[in-house]
């Protein structure tokens, strides 16, 4: 057994919230950077040269890579051997959030309430998704995610006669309808498979995953391979100002599913596509 | 690509700003306001009661952004363009009282499109997710309303050569449409 202060999660998420608004890690980087080059559209290379050049700046910095610094997701998997004292997970969390935010100016972008609420100011509440996991480590993962990718995000159930085909169309339709709004290229996190909630989160984990990372079962990485062929295919391009590069990734993360039912959710995350993970 | 037409801000000669065509790129320099989703709540509250509004928009160019606080040294923080299409409901009535152009990202409704060419208005686009080095071209910066709201309040900006593309002209020609066609297979 292990004894872990919640102080070094709130300083885990400080420090994982400044880094992740500031430097755009380093996979995402090399994505761009090999974009700005093999893009046909003029405006769209254009276009990716200066998202490349933001990202230069804010590391040299120390300033936000963009304004909004989104809804605060934290993963914390928790193993199973460690005893976690010295208060409340949720308050650790949200207190990492708050100084992280406040202590490098980062954007506040939530309201308190969904109707007549004010702004928090200093980004809290986090939304935290917490699991047991076997051993005695606690890996912190905070991934700020943007208003525009997620609202062009959506969530549908399937049948199984309607399958692949129509859940092709869905992730299509999902990139085309957002268009701009979702500030592509886009990184296309895709849940397939599990229940209506749990799907959600599946496909926010998706984006988790380095770009350039193929999924492990052969069926699932073909799906990925074609899908973002396909999605290449729209014109949309970086911003939508028209070009070839309009995503840089899919990734699907799967679970088993009902007889009945197929659920599927598609997240987009912008190519301002932050994350940071800590091992503590 | 064409080089970039100079457009001072606000807009004094609105025959040059209908003579833009849709794709061509342009500096700002000058003022403009800011504003996204609560404070056009509110200024639509006032103008259904028929208030007097906190800002005059005759002439105005209006940058649908949500600042980041500046850090010490810093003028703004991060500030690039939120998306336009949750202001679209509100966009008609600002144009009727005046507004020339508004600045943003991603597509807009039909009607505002109507309403733009109707007022001979202007959409201008910058580059989502480039808040660090937009906020460079903003060279002051005040809030005019609504303090309350935070990174929504209503900001005076003053900007030097703020780099966009105009979306959608005052003839109603949408870049997108045009440009995307190019590369759909």
């Amino acid at each position: 057994m292990r004894e872990l202060l919640v102080e070094q999660i709130t300083e885990a998420v400080a420090a994982l919230c400044r880094e992740a608004n500031t430097v755009l890690p380093a996979d995402v980087y090399a994505a761009l950077t090999k974009a700005s080059r093999e893009e046909a559209s003029p405006i769209g290379q254009l276009t990716l040269t200066q998202i490349v050049e933001n990202a230069d700046y804010a590391r040299a910095e120390g300033v936000a890579l963009c304004q909004d610094g989104g809804v605060t997701i934290v993963f914390l998997d928790v193993g199973q051997e460690v005893v976690l004292r010295g208060g409340a997970l949720d308050d650790a969390v949200n207190e990492g959030v708050r100084r992280g935010y406040q202590q490098s100016f980062l954007r506040g972008s939530m309201l308190n309430r969904p109707i007549n609420g004010h702004n928090t100011r200093d980004n809290t509440p986090a939304i935290l998704h917490t699991r047991l996991v076997p051993g005695e480590r606690v890996t912190v993962t905070v991934l700020p995610k943007g208003g525009g990718g997620d609202n062009g995000s959506q969530l549908r159930m399937f049948t199984p006669a309607q399958g692949l085909p129509a859940i092709h169309d869905f992730v299509l339709d999902t990139v085309k309808t957002a268009g701009p709004g979702a500030c592509p290229p886009l990184i296309v996190g895709i849940g397939l498979g599990g229940s209506f909630d749990s799907v959600g989160i599946l496909a926010k984990r998706a984006l988790l995953r380095d770009v350039g990372t193929v999924h492990p079962d052969p069926d699932i990485a073909q799906l990925e391979h074609a899908w973002l062929e396909d999605i290449n295919r729209l014109g949309i391009g970086p911003q939508g100002y028209g070009g070839r590069v309009t995503a840089l990734a899919v990734h699907v993360e799967t679970y088993a599913r009902h007889i009945a039912s197929i659920p599927v959710a598609v997240n987009l995350q912008c190519h301002s596509a932050r994350k940071g993970v800590r091992i503590l | 690509m064409t080089a970039p037409v100079v457009v001072h801000c606000p807009i004094e000669d609105p025959t040059a700003l209908r003579q833009l065509q849709a794709g061509t790129p342009v500096r700002l320099s000058g003022t403009i306001l800011t504003g996204r989703d609560a404070a056009h709540a509110r200024l639509h509250d006032l103008i259904r009661e028929g208030k007097p509004l906190p800002v005059d928009f005759t002439n105005q160019v209006l940058y649908y952004v949500g600042p980041a606080p500046r850090a010490p040294g810093q003028i703004v923080g991060a500030a690039g363009p939120t998306t336009a299409s949750r202001m679209d409901p509100y966009t008609p009535e600002l144009l009727a009282l005046g507004l020339r152009a508004t600045i943003g990202k991603g597509y807009r409704s039909d009607a505002v499109k109507a309403a733009m060419r109707e007022h001979g208005a202007v959409y201008f686009g910058a580059v989502g997710g480039l808040g660090a080095i937009l906020s460079r071209s903003i060279v002051a910066q005040r809030v005019l309303a609504f303090p309350d709201l935070g990174p929504e309040a209503i900001h005076q900006f003053e900007v030097r050569d703020f780099p966009a593309i105009v979306l959608i002209d005052a003839l109603g020609h949408d870049f997108y449409q045009q440009n995307q066609a190019q590369y759909r297979q």
